[in-house]
């Protein structure tokens, strides 16, 4: 934008009855958008004064506590609370037989959640009863008290147990939208994407190469534990205080459990420790709610992280059966992939997971002969739904391996290979919808393989090995014996925003006014801000629509219209196209109220193109036309307004095609490892990463996006595994110390290179950033360690055992 | 039972203590301090990290009946303990010569936290090591952000320069989901760096 001038023509003379005053240099309004600016709750947060949803506290409250299942699929036989009711402190036990309504369930798509446990229980884990009670402790042990007889039943834990012809099965009755059209019903969802033909492109194929990956089960792991406070109202309503990814649909859920009507149920935001996905499905907001209207008191739910685990859905571990082609030029022919999710015990998210998994499973590249099939199941495993990356990071972790072997195939380099398929600009995916915006797949392997390479050996030093810069670390495993270097390359495309026609809308309410002798604005959505930075976005893109410097975030509640979920990479681009859209029309009425009071003042009023810069009104030539406090006045200007981005439609259930897709999102990783093979044991020395972000709206935010997002790539490469009993189903290892993420000694250093191509579809041309990254960085990190080690490595994580051989 | 110690600086006293409640439960449930964080109550996250007469340690862990007569500080009274440090001339961790703890008992009874009344945070005088938080980016969701900044100021203070692998090494008790560490690496150096130029 031209940087305003002075302006001179309203000085002259002597300035006239409510002529605007104040008039001085304009200037462009600091802040805005493409800033690094820091965090609005920064300062709380580094005080400790940031109120966390586990941290509400309120005179009088009581603590609620669920009892949940110790085996993953039986029959109740019998239930017993009264031991628990008599426990002195306990104010309500609560079981199915005490839910207020006829509506019983809950669930995102299908509503086939239990509130609590009704004569049977589908997962290790499930609710089955509630007790409120005035100590955590004592709250505890009175659920203790509960005795539940269960009768077992087999289980089931794989696609041969679910889908064969006398499997039990884990929905009886099944009435949902998706039973029509799968093959079994302990099938959720099958999506077919047949384009071109795969047997006669076969044919053309010089080398042919089939594979066969097995991906397994991520926990979200953000650290701030579900919890919340609900609190009784004086006319028969509640007012929850929540951590969640999407407030309305949280509220569209609970609302009908309580039997009231969705005005009577208050949702406001409380502080979110983080969530990527694991906070889409409800957890305990229907379980406060309930105790706090049987109690008449307060109720603060908070889990511990043992219950965390079973509290939330997880990444779907898959299978997934790949076959590829190419010809000795190294062109791809055709692929051919079967993905197999496990949903679960209950639908979560899992059909929406098999549309990306399915879109999205053949990655990047340019294919006109394909044939896909994804399908969810019903097990009786722990459920399993949205992460970060949602079915495109299992396909990707499987198409990467795929790449990586035709490419040793033809005696190409893996980065060669993959360029000479790279999708870019025009490129029909397998759903037969054109990638319409930049998608600079080639270039980005470009940028990460040009990055400089870490030192050889870097643990050397002149008193000895340094043993932290090694596998194995501190243990002092190895001063380097046995410890070879690998590099891999992997890229990826996830979809940007919810796809297969949903109406995928966000509304922001953003008002002006002056206080203070300074024009201020208000934004106020209800999107959860979970620490991805979308508060200090919405503040950017207020200062660069209306000029001004102070931005209130107001806080996030049902008290405005929805903003759609935090996920899906969709938060900027969505709510951030809603506040920009608002703040729009606040312009537009600004500058309607600027012309009504000084229009006769000038002409540019009337003829030139007006923006808001700097607390003023200046033409686009950068002449200052009014200060904004004199143009509002003692007046507020307020609107409200829904944004949309543009439709898209469902998947064709036979063929899959269909322009599904609002936008995608690339990125490319190159990992550099070192693996100690005689132990078996993974140092990732960098793990690099190239991104098109569009425009970068905070640049710091984005980095740290990226760098987060890779780092959960990396963890479920080496380390994070939720262990499932094949035989009982039950989950052996809920808590940090037998379920590991990342540590800053597991972590390497992330360069990052931004990229910058604008989609014009997008405000201001962005791209959702926050998936992408977790996509590749698993691939790639696998690359590496295969490139180190010579193994085929066709699972992840990886352990040790399947480097020493002694899996 | 009751349990009487000093939290920043001031003295606390907690009533009907339960045998079985943490440090954590008490500073939070009790004395109104939720910034220390209850991420897994097992000792695995940090998030809990406080210092127990000058040593960091994860207070789920801690009983609270352990803590009698001694002195807790916590994300809360972080600014005013690392003033208090500046003050006395031990910005370049000289006063963490000869102990583990960095601070002697009797400098830390000496100290007392000031009141602070901010509602948005505006105005409110942060440590070096909070404020490189912030401008590093290292803080998103933020719900591991007190335990680290309990620990990194610890370590800074009896390392003032550290190497990386240091400052890996001293906060590798520390879990982060959010961030992938790099931006808290880089609050770190820049912590460390600005002390060096404080000096």
């Amino acid at each position: 934008m031209p940087s305003p001038k002075l302006s001179t023509s309203l000085d002259q003379g002597g300035a006239p009855t409510g002529a605007p005053t104040k008039i001085t240099q304009g200037s462009q309004t600091k802040g805005g958008i493409g800033e690094s600016t820091l965090r609005p709750d920064g300062i709380l947060k580094v005080t400790g004064e940031f109120a966390y949803s586990s941290d509400m506290w309120h005179e009088d409250m009581l603590w609620g506590q669920i009892l949940r299942s110790t085996v993953a699929h039986a029959e109740i036989v019998s239930l017993d609370t009264s031991e628990a009711l008599a426990t002195p402190g306990v104010y309500a036990v609560m079981t199915y037989d005490d839910l207020p309504t006829e509506v019983k369930n809950y669930g995102l798509e299908i509503q086939d959640t239990p509130v609590l446990a009704h004569g049977k229980v589908r997962h290790h884990g499930e609710p089955v009863a509630i007790v409120a009670a005035d100590h955590p402790e004592t709250a505890r042990r009175a659920a203790a008290k509960i005795k539940v007889e269960y009768r077992e039943l087999p289980v089931i834990t794989d696609e041969a147990s679910a889908t064969a012809p006398d499997a039990i099965l884990v929905h009886e009755n099944r009435d949902d939208h998706h039973i029509g059209h799968v093959p079994h019903p302990n099938v959720v969802h099958r999506q077919p994407i047949v384009r071109g033909d795969a047997d006669r492109a076969a044919g053309r194929a010089d080398v042919i190469v089939k594979g066969e990956y097995t991906f397994g089960m991520q926990d979200q792991a953000f650290l701030g534990p579900e919890s919340g406070l609900a609190v009784p109202e004086e006319d028969g309503g509640v007012h929850l205080y929540i951590a969640t990814q999407w407030l309305h649909s949280d509220l569209r859920q609970i609302a009908p459990v309580l039997g009231l009507p969705e005005n009577k149920v208050r949702m406001t935001l409380a502080g979110v420790g983080g969530a990527f996905g694991g906070r889409e499905d409800l957890s305990m907001q229907i379980h406060a709610c309930l105790l706090a209207l049987r109690t008449g008191k307060p109720v603060k739910i908070v889990y511990n992280r043992f219950e965390s685990f079973f509290g939330h859905v997880h990444r779907h571990p898959a299978k997934l059966y790949y076959e590829h082609g190419a010809t000795r030029d190294g062109k791809l022919t055709h692929v051919r992939c079967r993905i197999v999710l496990d949903g679960g015990a209950y639908a979560s998210a899992s059909p929406a997971v098999v549309g990306n998994a399915s879109s999205l499973g053949i990655g990047p590249y340019v294919v006109d002969d394909v044939d896909i099939e994804a399908i969810a199941l019903y097990t009786n495993n722990p459920p399993c739904g949205a992460m970060r990356g949602f079915g495109a990071v299992q396909a990707c972790f499987a198409y990467e391996a795929q790449m990586d072997k035709v490419a040793k195939e033809l005696g190409l380099d893996p980065v060669e290979f993959r360029r000479r398929n790279a999708m870019e600009q025009g490129t029909l995916l397998p759903t037969g919808q054109p990638v319409d915006s930049p998608a600079p797949v080639a270039e980005l392997l470009r940028r990460v393989s040009a990055m400089p390479l870490p030192p050889e050996r870097q643990w050397e030093s002149s008193e000895g090995a340094d043993v932290r810069q090694l596998p194995g670390g501190l243990s002092n495993t190895t001063h380097g014996e046995g410890v070879v270097r690998g590099i891999g390359y992997a890229v990826g495309i996830k979809n940007v925003g919810f796809s297969e026609g949903f109406d995928d809308y966000s509304t922001a309410r953003v008002r002006m006014e002056v206080i203070a002798g300074e024009a201020v604005a208000t934004v106020h959505t209800a999107m959860a801000e979970v620490g991805q930075g979308g508060v200090t976005v919405h503040a950017q893109i207020a200062r660069t629509e209306l000029g001004v410097a102070q931005v209130t975030i107001h806080p996030a509640d049902t008290q405005v219209g929805s903003a759609g979920s935090t996920s899906a990479s969709r938060q900027t681009y969505v709510t951030g196209g809603a506040v920009k859209n608002a703040c729009e029309l606040v312009r537009e009425k600004v500058l309607e109220t600027g012309r009504r009071r000084f229009g006769t003042y000038h002409p540019a009023w009337a003829t030139a193109e007006l923006l808001l810069e700097g607390g003023k009104v200046v033409t686009d030539g950068g002449e200052v036309l009014a200060d904004l406090v004199d143009v509002l006045g003692e007046e507020a200007v307020e609107v409200e307004a829904e944004w949309r981005h543009r439709p898209t439609e469902p998947f064709d259930l036979r063929t899959g095609q269909g322009n599904g897709h609002v936008q995608y999102s690339f990125a490319a990783h190159r990992a550099v490892v070192e693996v100690d093979t005689e132990l078996g044991l993974v140092k990732v020395i960098e793990l690099a990463c190239a991104q098109d972000v569009g425009k970068a709206l905070n640049p710091l935010s984005v980095v740290g996006q990226i760098q987060g997002g890779t780092t959960q790539g990396l963890g479920v490469a080496v380390m994070e595994e939720i262990i499932v009993d094949p035989k009982t189903a039950k989950v052996r290892n809920p808590s940090f110390t037998d379920y590991l993420i990342p540590t800053i000694l597991d972590t390497p250093t992330i360069p990052v290179d931004v990229l910058e191509l604008a989609d014009d579809h997008a405000p201001y041309g962005l791209r959702g950033i926050g998936e992408a990254p977790t996509l590749s960085s698993t691939p790639a990190v696998l690359a590496a360690i295969r490139n180190a080690t010579g193994l085929e490595l066709n699972r992840t994580p990886v352990r040790p055992e399947h480097l020493t051989g002694t899996a | 039972m009751r349990v009487n110690f000093t939290v920043n600086g001031r003295p606390q006293e907690a009533d009907d203590v339960w045998e079985g409640e943490s440090l954590l439960y008490v500073l939070r449930e009790r004395l109104g301090l939720p910034g220390s964080k209850n991420a897994c109550e097992q000792g695995e996250c940090g998030s809990c990290t406080v210092r127990l007469d000058g040593v960091p340690v994860c207070s789920c862990l801690v009983a609270a009946g352990q803590v009698e007569g001694r002195e807790v500080v916590t994300v809360e009274g972080l600014a005013d303990y690392a003033r208090d440090r500046a003050e006395k001339g031990c910005a370049r961790g000289a006063c963490g010569g000869e102990a583990p703890s960095g601070t002697s008992l009797d400098e830390a009874r000496n100290w007392q936290a000031r009141g602070s009344d901010s509602q948005t945070g505006e105005g409110t005088e942060l440590s070096p090591v909070q404020q490189a938080f912030i401008d590093a980016g290292a803080v998103q969701c933020g719900f591991c952000t007190p335990g680290l900044l309990v620990a990194a100021d610890e370590m800074l203070e009896r390392n003032p320069n550290p190497t990386d692998a240091d400052i890996r090494e001293a906060l590798s008790g520390n879990l982060c989901r959010c961030t992938g560490y790099e931006k808290i690496m880089d609050a770190v150096r820049l912590a460390a760096a600005r002390q060096g130029e404080a000096v």
